[in-house]
């Protein structure tokens, strides 16, 4: 093992120079980044991302009565999560059916989210959010995030911050920033992190792969500056569909104005946009 | 006893007692229970390990077979982790489909194995596209007292390390004979995962069943004995810090070495 480790680092170190990641990116470098809120009418919010070749639809159904009641909590509200693939949305076809995998995204994806929100005002309540995987392209749990918070913040439920998602990793030696579909399956190592940037924590943190201690920490801070680039996206998405209420001139202010003004403001909205 | 909330008197106890740097049962914030480990106690499975640490106890069973390859790697074997929570080991644990912590623990445990490329799969196909070896790794956990990601981890460790798999020829009309022989698992790396939980401002291993359900959330992380990382998880509705994750990474290869040491010497 140490030899092989050894052999990497060294060919890293003569291949910086030459090296091009497969998509032409610079290392820290994002892939393309479109997000849209308010794309499907029934839901309270709902947002739709393409990051890369990813295409993924978040919706948010709540605070609303727990179904089955028994689940519920007396003394807070509950967020439940639910990551799901498209039979179609990756090669071969899957089963629609959902996978051992699916449910444990499903799982560290709620408890990414849930720090941002205030459970403890929603007792007896259920916040869902359905995502749907419509094409996967690798980095799919953390484009999933980066709409589930655009959704949530849609459907004007009050979030302590936006939770912004990415991975970073390690592929041919290099350490990467939001690896694709390739990158991902070939590479050495991938971490997905989410990361709420006011409150400066991390709420999603997984690894796989084969890394040094110092790598994997130097990951994790690359991972966190794509996080923070994402922010900004996100906070753009929900301008462009909240911003002509109030004019949003400075940026400060259109950081609060997501978590306040859509509780009105949107049934108006949504009726006008029909 | 059979509900799994901890009483609100018990929670605050055990809050108060980690905040002075101690534990309730008398241990170090960052101090493991005594780990028993019994290894190829089992006739019918390749490998076996049989894990007990403080009162959890787990039983890790290793069987080699035949199988279909994934159609993307036709030539290599196929290595499959599952995790049984049995209804004896907990008042609160009942049969049927696994729950969704049971596919957590199968699915840590596997990520680090497999990360770490423990075993060279390429080296387990038998027929290409047809035929190759397949590994099962089941974990059956037979009481419940929390950190269950380490003790199964430490028990799938020790039981691929002392399995002894049984030998396949292939004909020259490329159908599968068993024969006599058994030959030892080739283990490239011990990978050994480590949780660390949050509880209030401290960072513990190896927690209780009671201490698990206070916690506020936690980290695991699988190390290899070169010190590269192999897998992380986080769990648990709170965020870390970037300080945090990186003293968790520091505790968890400290302690990941020490483990080893225990598995590793009851060869």
């Amino acid at each position: 093992m140490s030899k092989t480790t050894k052999k990497k680092t060294t060919k890293r170190k003569t291949s910086k120079k030459q090296w091009a990641r497969v998509d032409g990116r610079k290392p820290d470098e994002l892939r393309p980044i479109h997000i849209e809120s308010g794309v499907i009418p029934n839901a309270d919010g709902s947002a739709y991302i393409e990051m890369g070749r990813n295409k993924i639809i978040a919706g948010v159904y709540g605070p609303r009565e727990m179904h089955p009641k028994r689940f519920s909590k007396p003394n807070m509200g509950i967020l439940r999560c639910r990551y799901h693939m498209a039979p179609f949305s990756v090669d071969p076809r899957r089963s629609p059916a959902p996978s051992r995998r699916d449910q444990e995204i499903s799982m560290v994806m709620t408890d990414a989210i849930e720090p941002a929100l205030f459970l403890e005002r929603y007792p007896r309540s259920v916040i869902d959010v359905f995502i749907e995987i419509i094409e996967a392209d690798g980095g799919t749990r953390c484009a999933s995030i980066n709409a589930a918070a655009v959704a949530l913040a849609d459907a004007g439920i009050p979030m302590k911050d936006l939770v912004s998602s990415c991975a970073a990793g390690k592929y041919d030696g290099n350490l990467i920033l939001d690896l694709g579909d390739h990158e991902d399956k070939k590479g050495e190592s991938d971490i997905p992190v989410a990361y709420l940037p006011k409150i400066d924590q991390v709420t999603l943190l997984q690894m796989e792969g084969i890394m040094t201690q110092e790598e994997t920490e130097k990951c994790i801070e690359l991972a966190i500056e794509g996080c923070k680039q994402i922010y900004e996206i996100q906070k753009e998405a929900l301008k462009k569909k909240y911003g002509m209420v109030e004019g949003a001139e400075e940026k400060e202010e259109a950081e609060e104005e997501p978590e306040e003004a859509p509780e009105e403001e949107e049934p108006a909205e949504e009726a006008e946009e029909e | 006893m059979s509900n799994n909330i901890v009483s609100r008197l018990k929670r605050k106890k055990i809050t108060d007692v980690i905040a002075t740097g101690k534990r309730m049962d008398g241990r170090e914030l960052l101090q493991y229970r005594d780990w028993e480990i019994k290894t190829n106690f089992l006739a019918k499975s390749a490998g076996s390990a049989e894990v007990k640490l403080g009162k959890t106890h787990v039983v890790v069973g290793v069987k080699v077979g035949i199988g279909h390859p994934f159609e993307d790697t036709p030539d290599a074997g196929v290595m499959m982790v599952n995790a049984e929570y049995t209804p004896v080991a907990h008042p609160t644990w009942e049969p049927g489909p696994p729950p969704e912590d049971a596919i957590e623990l199968a699915r840590v445990v596997d990520r680090g194995l497999r990360a770490a490329e423990i075993i060279d799969m390429d080296k387990l196909g038998l027929v290409s596209g047809e035929k190759v070896q397949m590994i099962f790794v089941d974990l059956y956990v037979l009481n419940y007292d929390g950190n269950l990601i380490d003790a199964c981890s430490a028990g799938a460790l020790a039981a691929l390390n002392t399995a002894e798999a049984q030998k396949f020829k292939v004909s020259k009309k490329g159908e599968i004979e068993k024969t006599d022989k058994t030959e030892k698992l080739k283990l490239r790396a011990h990978p050994l995962s480590v949780t660390v939980c949050k509880m209030g401002d401290s960072l513990i291993v190896d927690p209780t069943y009671d201490e698990e359900e206070v916690k506020d959330g936690r980290i695991t992380i699988t190390v290899d004995e070169n010190g590269n990382l192999n897998a992380i998880q986080k769990r648990g509705p709170i965020g870390f810090t970037l300080d945090e994750i990186k003293k968790c990474i520091n505790i968890a290869s400290e302690k990941a070495a020490e483990i080893r040491a225990v598995i590793l010497a009851g060869e």
